[in-house]
């Protein structure tokens, strides 16, 4: 019989420590296929955050650096600048990327440094049980933010994609979503754009990924998935934001 | 063939990394190393190595944490608030046993502090800094000489041991000329390093670089593997130097510049009759406390001479262990002793510690 379909080689076998529901699986899944795809996974080096993917180096089959919280794309430069053959990627929450590390990844961005960004947005502080994000919705309750994200006093949501996109130097910037199969095919296109333009030796690339977080935000895997469609994504638009080989959108 | 040539301190840190095969520098402005930076951004590029001015001295630390877990001799240099920064960085380092050198070319604090040259980041560099149970390896040069000397035996202690190792220099130190003497490095020493992340290639296992122990019993594993490692360490990297203390009654303690001026300080006293030594660590940690204690035990007296409100004298009082009398003599921050203010704090010791 014929084997049509299997784990990515780039995923370790391995059960994944993420809540059920979760779509960090796959995120990793779509990442471990891209890395296959490209047939890169010996060369390339992971570099984990502080969040709830920060034992993404037990999942992805690969050489891994555990960075910092919000220091990966520090870390992620200096591996780049000593190995400039591999292939480099970070993987990053949006407590990690928009509030400890925004310094880290604007200023990466900004060198142009040839390292691929996924930026996984759920607009919430997974790992730490469930906190306001930099990315967390006008009104939206969280623990910090018992009677809703108040923008008086917390500020919007930051979009980082179109913040980077205010800089000369990224090739490629995208926000994807995970909620329904045919944005899951999208964001694995957007993946593979992304590690593409570093295989390539062209620059940084970023996506950022709308995903669910159903036991923080209170809800069942499919609600989250529907909360996600109807909330974020009018505050996230999506799309290619910089296509430099394309031109600009 | 060795070239003999005039150096200021700074440029001597970056000319002695790079004579250790050191081609990763990631550092951010801070006053007074300065040329550290400025040197490594115009010699690496010539030599195909990388120099990148961070945007903070967070993201620099962090990307010696990147190059050195890539298998890379790297290193950083700020002065102290910079260090402050770095102190995150520093303990991951540690946790995930990264060889590296960073300098700190310190000077005052606390807080903002001022340029002038101090001695009071001995605690933040030999008692820990950032969290954790862990140990910096530190070396206090006292010359430019010994800057070139140290910044090679640096790099081949952290790559030894796998650990972090910190040049606690001063702004005098940084900013002085002295010649020197620049010998051609024949053996790097650099050991294999297949913990390196450098890719799964040809089969090699999977590289994790990584400070987290979630499971209870792997955090204290690992603890357990890594005090071992520093007893290990402190058993073998002690330096230290002496001079004149075989006869002498009263030893002077006392590291880097300040060590310079203690020297200055004892000639004069013996030539009052005073039978003065020099006792010199140039290992910060691990301490040279058994060499201390054995002179406590033939009865010498300490006088501890620091750039601060003393806090080398505390790791000089556990190893005397109140053997014999240790008193200390500091200028704080922003201004050296003179040789007039040692002499006279010697003279004060042998009045009121009884030696003759």
């Amino acid at each position: 019989m014929e084997k049509i379909f299997g784990r990515p080689e780039a995923l370790q076998d391995r059960v994944l420590s993420y809540c059920p529901g979760c779509t960090h699986g796959i995120i990793h899944r779509l990442v471990a296929e891209v890395i296959d795809e490209l047939k890169v996974r010996e060369k390339t080096i992971a570099v984990a955050p502080v969040g709830c993917a920060v034992t993404a180096y037990n999942f992805f089959n690969c050489d891994c650096q555990q960075a910092a919280h919000g220091r990966a794309p520090a870390v992620a430069t200096a591996i780049k600048r000593v190995l400039p053959d591999r292939v480099v990627f970070t993987y990053q929450g949006d407590g990690d990327l928009a509030s400890i590390g925004t310094a880290e990844i604007i200023h990466a961005a900004n060198r142009g440094e040839q390292f691929t960004v996924i930026f996984v947005n759920n607009a919430i502080y997974g790992m730490t049980g469930g906190q306001m994000a930099p990315t967390t919705l006008p009104g939206q309750k969280t623990t910090t933010s018992p009677y809703g994200r108040d923008v008086k006093t917390a500020g919007y949501p930051i979009k980082m994609t179109e913040m980077l996109n205010t800089l000369e130097a990224p090739l490629f910037l995208a926000r994807v979503s995970v909620h329904d199969p045919k944005n899951v095919n999208k964001a694995k296109e957007a993946i593979k754009k992304a590690f593409e333009a570093q295989i390539q030796g062209k620059g940084f690339a970023m996506v950022e990924v709308l995903s669910t977080c159903s036991t923080n935000w209170g809800m069942t895997p499919v609600e989250a998935l529907k909360w996600l469609e109807n909330n974020m994504i009018p505050q996230f638009p999506l799309g290619i934001v910089r296509d430099q080989e394309g031109g600009a959108r | 063939m060795a070239d003999r040539v005039m150096m200021k301190g700074n440029e001597a840190i970056a000319e002695g990394a790079i004579r250790a095969g050191c081609h990763y520098f990631f550092g951010y402005p801070i006053t007074p190393q300065n040329e550290v930076p400025e040197y490594m951004a115009k010699r690496l590029p010539e030599i195909g190595g990388t120099f990148i001015q961070a945007e903070s001295e967070v993201s620099a630390i962090n990307m010696v944490y990147g190059a050195a877990g890539a298998g890379a001799r790297a290193m950083t240099s700020s002065s102290s608030p910079g260090v402050s920064l770095k102190m995150e960085g520093i303990s991951y380092i540690a946790g995930a046993e990264l060889p590296c050198v960073i300098v700190n070319v310190s000077r005052g604090g606390p807080g903002l502090g001022g340029l002038a040259p101090s001695q009071s980041d001995y605690f933040q560099a030999t008692k820990g800094g950032g969290h954790g149970d862990y140990r910096l390896i530190v070396l206090a040069p006292a010359s430019v000489q010994e800057i070139i000397d140290l910044m090679y035996e640096g790099f081949v202690t952290a790559d030894k041991y796998r650990n972090p190792v910190m040049i606690l220099a001063d702004g005098i130190l940084g900013q002085m000329m002295e010649p020197v003497t620049l010998s051609e490095v024949k053996d790097l020493q650099i050991p294999p390093k297949p913990w390196a992340t450098t890719g799964m290639i040809n089969g090699k296992p999977q590289s994790i670089i990584n400070s987290l122990g979630l499971a209870y019993e792997d955090l204290e594993k690992i603890n357990i593997r890594l005090q071992k490692k520093y007893q290990e360490i402190a058993a073998h990297e002690i330096r230290f130097q002496e001079e004149e203390t075989a006869d002498a009654e009263l030893i002077i303690v006392a590291y880097g510049t300040s060590a310079r001026v203690a020297k200055t300080a004892m000639i004069k006293a013996k030539a009052q009759g005073k039978k003065v030594g020099l006792f010199r660590p140039i290992s910060l940690w691990p301490f040279p406390s058994q060499r201390i204690q054995e002179l406590a035990q033939a009865g010498k007296r300490f006088l501890v001479v620091e750039m601060s409100a003393g806090q080398m004298v505390e790791d000089v009082k556990l190893a005397v262990n109140g053997k014999t009398t240790v008193d200390f003599y500091g200028k704080l921050n922003g201004t050296i002793p003179s040789v007039i203010d040692v002499n006279n704090a010697i003279i004060k010791c042998f009045a009121s510690q009884g030696v003759a």
